[in-house]
């Protein structure tokens, strides 16, 4: 009898693409929910406008490129950075706003250079920095449904009021804070912090960025903060402010645009929690992960190229 | 207990280990005999056309270091020397001697030894190298080659860590014969002189485990379980998680003072020394959910895989793929035709749900699951990288050498990228490379010696016309005097 001869290994594969984006999307599920609690209906449309709009850019695109749209929509990547993209966006932006920057992500961030695989910056945070730097007043209309009116996040709001020479006990009996940082929103952090964990504990990611990053920032925050607590605001308000762990656990872990080795890894997440905070301090814009995001992303290869397995 | 060690990455894979006890192959009409050994050397027949052997009579001998001595596994008629496919990863035809069995099975007799102490070392490893014994665990090194270490040796390592899905040979191998492999590791032990004596088998092997301490006894070796890990059987990662050394890359166990030895070679060292045997059979496992019933038989070295596929019942419907090995770093074979070796641990058929969807290969995302599983710590990903793009430079610097082709990186990968075979054909583009910078250089040396030479021979003429000149200018000379003085 006759057979095919191909090279070895022959046991089948033990995973999928597929499946790790599907278990990055389940791991967002608590943060979602969070958002609903916090938002409503409103969450949900932008959710709709920005995932129809990836799978739409996706298969356009793919269809251009003469790739296989159908294995290629269901390797879920479109959907994950779109999911992500929303949960960014005030949820009361207008409707244009998520598709302008959906389509940014997906085309030119993600398939300009190559698609699945090969873009240099996380396709969600490129999308979100094109929108911020492009119609800043829409990204900033954050609209807690506790608030009358549309309200400053808590980052922002220290932010300016640190700017006017108020000092941060002042700042801190704003009705706009919870027990560790921004009313409600504290929540969504931790339920962020929660899908990481399930990410950690299902092996999707390695503990090397999360951990890194969090360091990152945290040392510094700490640092400054025993040196003059008036002025700069605790780790704990750093941790739990903006999307801290959103950006730990799902974005600098984004494998496509970080580092790719266990050493690199820590680099990278190290390079990024830091950039995080002398963004967020001394820089022009209150939150600040897109930026130490793509900032981070730019430095990942040269640090892949440094790192190199020990010579034995 | 001993604290044992890990070695980086490495992957838990459970396949189905078939425990059935060992049958014995019926005998087969013609049994096959590669003359090919490793690294291109070959054995020359000794036999003619037409001559009757006997079981256990030698049909080639081994023409250097690399080759051993075969022997005929029955007695019958050569009825052949030609070319047949062999089991080798480009399933191409080579010489083969082929033998028409008589079904007498009469065998040359057999010369036992009953102390082998009083044998020198020397003669020992002859008796081996004339038994034809090589490693059994797949790599098939001559085992007195390997014996006749020049370094000292420390300890001895007999290497039961059948790590490979699927593959039982070497359990059931102990759990039937673990008195002859003890006594076949003294006898190695004794020959290198090697001061302790390990027996390494693996934790989810606790029959062969019980087999080996009774066999054991009150011997001096030392028995330790080890975990379950692909790959703990390749040598340089036991000797790791047995002892904590590492050995580098560019070294061989023996020049850190370690020999391995697999727990089969033991027990032919043992068959060869004590019952005066050639090596002419071996255990090998037939399974795989294409096999109806999978078993381990005890096989005539040269048998046809289609006898052994017959004895255990035929083909599953669903059959699709026939490997000569595991499933990790098994050879696919072309042919059922194809017939045993020495090297031959298991013989697997596959069906199509067994084996990777290898149609659906996605890019890949840089997660680095190969790099956590890489037991040489390697980053496959990046030697992926620069593999694709022709870096060869890059890929030297990332040790692509250093990699052991385990295939623990292609089975994690979620994107199904065949990345050991991609290493194989970086590796081959490398050394492609070397030798035509090897042979260039030749021709460049050749080319300036050449040009210099005939600089050379231009001057010598240029000197023996100048020569030639000033004789001339001087008989000239000479003749004008002549003629002045006339």
């Amino acid at each position: 009898m006759q057979f095919p001869t191909t090279s070895s290994p022959f046991t089948p594969a033990s995973n999928t693409v597929n499946r790790v984006m599907l278990q990055v999307l389940i791991a967002l599920l608590p943060a979602i929910g969070i958002m609903f609690w916090l938002f409503g209906n409103t969450l949900l449309i932008q959710l709709l406008l920005s995932c129809s709009t990836a799978l739409l850019a996706e298969s356009c695109i793919l269809w251009l490129r003469k790739k296989p749209i159908r294995m290629h929509l269901l390797d879920l990547s479109a959907l994950v950075s779109a999911v992500l993209l929303a949960l960014a966006i005030p949820t009361v932006a207008p409707w244009w706003i998520s598709v302008s920057g959906t389509l940014f992500a997906i085309i030119i961030a993600k398939h300009l250079y190559g698609g699945l695989g090969y873009n240099p910056f996380n396709p969600a945070m490129a999308g979100y920095v094109f929108l911020l730097i492009s119609f800043p007043q829409q990204m900033t209309a954050w609209q807690l449904p506790f608030d009358v009116i549309s309200s400053a996040t808590v980052l922002d709001h220290t932010k300016t009021q640190l700017g006017l020479d108020f000092s941060l006990d002042k700042i801190r009996t704003s009705p706009l804070f919870g027990y560790a940082a921004g009313k409600g929103w504290e929540y969504l952090s931790l339920a962020y912090l929660l899908g990481g964990l399930w990410l950690l504990q299902r092996k999707v990611i390695s503990w090397h960025i999360p951990v890194a990053v969090l360091l990152g920032l945290t040392i510094p925050a700490l640092t400054a903060y025993l040196i003059d607590s008036s002025r700069f605001t605790s780790p704990l308000f750093q941790l739990f402010s903006g999307a801290t762990f959103c950006g730990a656990f799902f974005i600098a872990t984004d494998p496509v645009t970080a580092a790719t080795s266990n050493k690199g890894r820590l680099i990278f997440g190290a390079l990024l929690g830091s950039l995080i905070y002398i963004i967020r301090t001394w820089g022009g814009y209150p939150d600040a992960i897109a930026f130490a995001v793509l900032l981070a992303n730019l430095a990942a290869p040269s640090i892949d190229y440094y790192i190199r397995p020990k010579r034995t | 207990m001993t604290k044992l060690a890990h070695f980086h990455g490495g992957l838990a894979i459970t396949a189905d280990k078939c425990a059935n006890p060992i049958i014995d192959s019926s005998l087969p009409g013609e049994l096959i005999y590669p003359l090919l050994q490793r690294s291109n050397n070959y054995a020359l027949p000794i036999v003619k056309l037409g001559e009757r052997v006997l079981k256990g009579q030698m049909i080639a001998s081994a023409n250097s270091l690399f080759s051993a001595p075969i022997h005929a596994a029955s007695s019958g008629t050569v009825k052949a020397i030609e070319p047949r496919i062999i089991a080798h990863p480009s399933n191409l035809a080579d010489d083969c001697i082929i033998i028409e069995t008589d079904g007498l099975d009469a065998a040359l007799s057999a010369i036992p030894c009953f102390d082998y102490q009083q044998e020198t070392p020397e003669n020992l490893r002859t008796k081996i190298h004339q038994a034809g014994i090589v490693g059994l665990g797949g790599a098939a090194f001559p085992t007195a080659t390997k014996l006749s270490t020049e370094q000292d040796i420390h300890t001895l390592i007999i290497n039961a860590a059948e790590c490979e899905p699927y593959i039982s040979c070497d359990a059931s191998l102990i759990r039937q014969k673990a008195e002859g492999i003890v006594q076949g590791a003294l006898i190695l032990q004794y020959i290198l002189q090697a001061k302790h004596c390990i027996i390494a088998v693996e934790e989810n092997m606790p029959e062969a485990n019980q087999a080996l301490l009774q066999a054991i006894n009150t011997h001096s070796i030392q028995l330790i379980s080890v975990p379950a890990i692909y790959p703990t059987g390749g040598e340089k990662q036991l000797i790791q998680v047995l002892t904590g050394t590492k050995i580098p890359a560019k070294c061989l166990p023996t020049e850190h003072g370690f020999i391995c030895q697999n727990v089969g070679t033991a027990y032919a060292v043992y068959q060869a020394i004590i019952q005066g045997l050639a090596l002419t059979e071996r255990i090998i496992t037939v399974t795989g959910k294409g096999i109806k019933q999978p078993q381990n038989i005890r096989t005539r070295i040269g048998t046809p895989i289609k006898h052994l596929i017959a004895q255990s019942g035929g083909y599953n419907k669903k059959v699709q793929r026939l490997i000569m090995g595991g499933s990790m770093m098994g050879i696919a074979l072309s042919s059922d035709e194809i017939a045993v070796t020495k090297a031959t641990n298991c013989i697997l058929a596959m069906t199509s749900n067994q084996q990777e969807n290898k149609s659906a290969e996605m890019p890949c995302i840089r997660c680095g699951d190969c790099a956590a599983v890489c037991p040489v710590e390697l980053l496959p990903q990046q030697l992926y990288w620069y593999g694709r793009s022709g870096q060869l430079d890059q890929c030297q610097n990332y040790q692509l050498f250093s990699c052991i082709e385990c295939g623990c990186c292609d089975v994690v990968c979620p994107s199904h990228i065949p990345l050991v075979q991609q290493f194989r054909v970086t590796k081959g583009e490398i050394i492609t490379k070397e030798k035509q910078a090897v042979q260039s250089n030749l021709a460049k040396t050749r080319f300036q010696n050449q040009q210099q030479r005939r600089a050379r021979e231009e001057q010598e003429q240029l000197a023996k016309a100048e020569k030639r000149k000033a004789i001339i200018e001087k008989m000239k000379a000479a003749s004008l005097a002549k003629k002045k003085s006339l």
